[in-house]
C-alpha cells in the first residue's frame, strides 16, 4: 500500500464501562476516500468505536486525530465528521427540508446558501419531491436517506454510519448498500460504517476491521479476510467454515502433514503465503463449504491424497438440505460424526444432479483450499 | 350445521355467503370490556355520566332561574349573571382568582420543566431524595400544605398593605408550590419516550447544548408542557384549601368568596359565578387540546 496520510488516526484508544473493557488497547489508521467497516457481533465495541469517534463517548487511553488534527478532547459539534444514526435520529417536528438545514442553520450560514445546499443534498439522496414532508409521512428508507442527506449537507470530513441498513427491509437494504457505495464514490468523502452483518460489510467496505470483546481481531480487503481469515473467530464469523481440530505430525519439502482425527493424515502445500506453524502443535484446519464438491461415487482423494491424485476426499452420508434457490446448503455426517457442510450451486432447473437426503457421497476438496489456522 | 361438523371443508365451500358470514360472526366471542354488545357496561356508563354531570347541569340550569331561591323554576333570566358582575366583592375575587393562576401557570410551567429536565439529563448526589422531595407536594394532605403555609407566613409576615397584584403574593407562592410538582411529572413522562439519538444529532451537526433544548428537546416536549400549564391553571383557579389558609380579607379568590357566600345562602348568584368558573376551565382545556393536537403522533424516530 501506498503511503497516504491517514484521515483518522486511533492509538492506543481504550474505554471502560465500569469493568467492562468496551474498547480495549485499539490502534487504527483510516485512509481518505476509503469505505472502511467496523464488524463484529454485538457487544464487540465497534458502536462505542463509532461514537468515540463522533465525540460522544471519551477516551479513557489513548488519543484520535481527525484530518491530522488531534480531537481527543473536542466536541461532538465542533468534529468534521458527522454520524447516520441506528434509528436515523430525524426530527420529527420538522420537515425534511429544515431536518436536512438543520446542521447549516444552527451555524448561521447564509440563507442563500443553505436553500441551494440543502436542494443539492436533496438531489443526491432523491428527496427533491419530499421536502415539504414530515418524517411521518415517511418510509424507513426515505427517513434513511434524510439521515444522510443531513449529514452529507455538512461536508464533513468522515461520514459515520452506525448499523444504517438494520431496520430496513432485505430487498431495500441490498439497494441501499448499492446506493451508498455510489454516493460514496461521488461525494468521495471517508465512510466508516458500523455493522454485525458480514455480508453487508463485504459488499460495500473497501477495508473491515473485525472486532471481538473490544480487540480487532484482523484488519484485510473482504477477499482477503474471506479468504484468508487470521483466527478461528474471523473464519468462522465471516461466513460459514468447517472446522476440524488437528495437530501437525510431519514435515516434508513444501509440504506439511496433519494429522486430523476422523480425516487421517493430510498433507498441504506449504507455500501458499499462509504463515505455517514452525513447531507441532494443535491446528484448525478449515475449508469453506463452497469450496467442497460432492460425488456419487468414491472419487478423488480415494487414496488418503498422499500421492497421485492430489484432492483431498472422505465419504460421508446426506443429513439435511437446506435449499435456498440459487443455492443448497447440504449437510453430511461424516464416518467420525462430524457435520460437513457443502455449498451446490443450483445450476439447472431439473433435480437429476442433486443429492438427497440419506445418499451416501463422497466429498472432496483442494488440498489449496484449505486454511490452518494456529490461533 | 351438522353438515359443516361432519365434512367440515366441504360444507364451508358450499355455504351461501349469508350465512357464511353469520357463521363467521357466532365465532367471535364478546371482549370483557366491549362496550357496544354489553348491555351492563352501557349501564354502568350511563349511570357514571348522569352522576357526574346531572349536578352540574342542574347548577349551570339554576344559575338562569328567575328566584331567589334555588329550588323552583321560576322563569329564565340573566339578571343573576348582572348582579354577580355588579358585586364588587365577588368580581374583585374572580380578578384576583384569574391572576393568581396566570402567574401561577408562567412560573410553574417553567420551574415544573426545569425540574424533569435536570432529574431526566443528569446524575448527582441525592437525586433520589430531590426526586421525592419533588412530588411530595402531590402526596401531601392539602389541609396539612394549607396549615403549614399559614405557619410559614405568619413567621416571615403576610404581604398585607402591599398595592395589588403584590398583595396576593403569599397565595401564589403557595399555589406554585403545589402545583409545579405536577407539571414535573407530566413533562418528565413526556421525556421518557424521547430518543436520546436526537439530542445526539443535533448536537453533530454542530448545535450547541443551549440549540439542541431550543430546537430539539423543548418542541418535543410541548404537548407535555402545555398539558402541564393547563394542570397548573386550574389547580390554582379552582384551589379552595391551601387558599383559604392563605388569604386574608383583602384578599380573597373566587372558590374562598362562593364559600362564603354559600355559607349564608345559595342564591342564583352563586350558580352564575360557578358557571363562569366552569366555563373558563373548559375553554383552557379545549385550547390546550387544539395546541397539543398538532404533534400529537409523537416520535417517529424512536427506537
Amino acid at each position: 500500500m501506498e503511503q497516504v496520510a491517514p484521515i483518522i488516526s486511533i492509538q492506543g484508544v481504550t474505554k471502560r464501562f465500569g469493568a467492562v473493557v468496551a474498547v480495549d488497547d485499539v490502534a487504527l489508521d483510516i485512509r481518505p476516500n476509503e469505505f472502511f467497516a467496523l464488524l463484529g457481533p454485538s457487544g464487540c465495541g465497534k458502536t462505542t468505536l463509532l461514537r468515540m469517534l463522533a465525540g460522544f463517548e471519551t477516551l479513557d487511553e489513548g488519543t484520535i486525530s481527525i484530518g491530522g488534527k488531534d480531537m481527543t478532547d473536542v466536541a461532538p459539534n465542533r468534529r468534521p465528521v458527522n454520524m447516520v444514526f441506528q434509528s436515523y435520529a430525524v426530527f420529527p417536528h420538522m420537515t425534511v427540508f429544515e431536518n436536512v438545514a438543520y446542521g447549516l442553520r444552527v451555524v448561521r450560514t447564509p440563507s442563500s446558501e443553505i436553500d441551494s445546499r440543502v436542494r443539492e443534498a436533496l438531489e443526491m439522496t432523491q428527496l427533491n419531491d419530499f421536502a415539504g414532508r414530515k418524517p411521518d409521512q415517511l418510509s424507513g428508507g426515505q427517513r434513511q436517506r434524510v439521515a444522510l442527506a443531513r449529514a452529507l449537507v455538512k461536508r464533513p470530513q468522515v461520514l459515520l454510519l452506525d448499523e444504517p441498513l438494520s431496520a430496513l427491509d432485505a430487498k431495500l437494504r441490498e439497494a441501499m448498500q448499492l446506493e451508498l457505495v455510489r454516493l460514496q464514490n461521488s461525494v468521495g468523502i471517508t465512510f466508516i460504517i458500523v455493522t454485525h452483518d458480514q455480508n453487508e460489510a463485504l459488499s460495500m467496505a473497501d477495508r473491515i476491521a473485525v472486532m471481538e470483546g473490544g480487540k480487532i481481531r484482523q484488519i484485510a480487503r473482504p477477499s482477503e479476510l474471506y479468504e484468508f481469515p487470521n483466527c478461528r473467530f474471523v473464519a468462522d464469523f465471516i461466513g460459514k467454515m468447517n472446522l476440524f481440530e488437528g495437530r501437525i505430525a510431519g514435515r516434508e519439502s513444501g509440504k506439511i502433514g496433519i494429522e486430523v482425527a476422523g480425516l487421517g493424515q493430510l498433507w498441504l502445500p506449504t507455500d501458499d503465503g499462509g504463515a505455517m506453524p514452525a513447531q507441532a502443535g494443535d491446528v484448525g484446519i478449515a475449508v469453506r463449504p463452497e469450496k467442497v464438491r460432492l460425488h456419487r461415487e468414491a472419487g478423488p482423494g480415494a487414496g488418503g491424497g498422499a500421492a497421485g491424485d492430489h484432492r483431498i476426499g472422505l465419504p460421508g452420508k446426506v443429513h439435511q438440505i437446506a435449499y435456498y434457490g440459487d443455492t443448497s446448503h447440504v449437510f453430511i455426517t461424516l464416518e467420525s460424526g462430524q457435520i460437513l457442510s457443502a455449498n451446490l450451486q443450483n445450476e439447472a432447473r431439473s433435480a437429476a444432479h442433486s443429492v438427497a437426503v440419506g445418499e451416501d457421497v463422497w466429498c472432496s476438496w483442494d488440498p489449496g483450499d484449505v486454511l490452518v489456522l494456529t490461533t | 350445521m351438522a353438515n359443516l361438523q361432519t365434512h367440515p371443508a366441504e360444507g364451508e365451500r358450499r355455504v351461501p355467503k349469508g350465512r357464511a358470514e353469520r357463521v363467521r360472526r357466532r365465532r367471535v366471542p364478546i371482549g370483557p370490556l366491549e362496550y357496544c354488545r354489553r348491555w351492563w357496561l352501557q349501564l354502568i356508563v350511563g349511570t357514571t355520566f348522569l352522576l357526574l354531570y346531572a349536578p352540574i347541569a342542574t347548577l349551570v340550569a339554576f344559575s338562569f332561574n328567575d328566584s331567589r331561591r334555588n329550588i323552583v323554576w321560576r322563569g329564565f333570566t340573566f339578571d343573576y349573571y348582572v348582579k354577580a358582575w355588579n358585586n364588587q366583592s365577588l368580581f374583585d375575587a374572580f380578578v384576583n382568582s384569574l391572576t393568581i393562576a396566570v402567574i401561577n401557570t408562567a412560573v410553574s410551567t417553567v420551574l415544573g420543566v426545569l425540574a424533569a429536565l435536570l432529574l431526566w439529563r443528569f446524575r448527582f448526589p441525592g437525586k433520589a431524595v430531590y426526586e421525592g422531595f419533588t412530588a411530595l407536594p402531590i402526596v401531601i394532605p392539602e389541609i396539612c400544605m394549607g396549615v403549614a403555609m399559614m405557619a410559614f407566613f405568619a413567621r416571615v409576615g403576610w404581604p398585607t398593605g402591599l398595592p395589588w397584584p403584590l398583595n396576593l403574593s403569599n397565595i401564589t407562592i403557595s399555589h406554585i408550590a403545589f402545583s409545579f410538582p405536577f407539571v414535573a411529572v407530566i413533562v418528565r413522562g413526556r421525556l421518557i419516550g424521547f430518543n436520546r439519538e436526537l439530542e445526539d444529532a443535533s448536537k453533530d451537526l454542530g448545535a450547541s447544548e443551549w440549540q439542541t433544548l431550543r430546537h430539539i428537546v423543548l418542541p418535543y416536549l410541548r404537548p407535555g408542557v402545555v398539558a402541564g400549564a393547563l394542570i397548573a391553571f386550574t389547580l390554582s383557579l379552582d384551589d379552595f384549601i391551601i387558599t383559604f389558609f392563605t388569604s386574608g380579607p383583602d384578599t380573597i379568590t373566587l372558590p374562598v368568596k362562593i364559600f362564603s357566600m354559600v355559607r349564608f345562602s345559595v342564591t342564583p348568584e352563586v350558580n352564575a359565578a360557578s358557571t363562569v368558573l366552569i366555563i373558563i376551565t373548559v375553554i383552557a382545556t379545549v385550547a390546550a387540546t387544539r395546541l397539543q393536537a398538532p404533534t400529537r403522533r409523537g416520535n417517529p424516530g424512536g427506537g
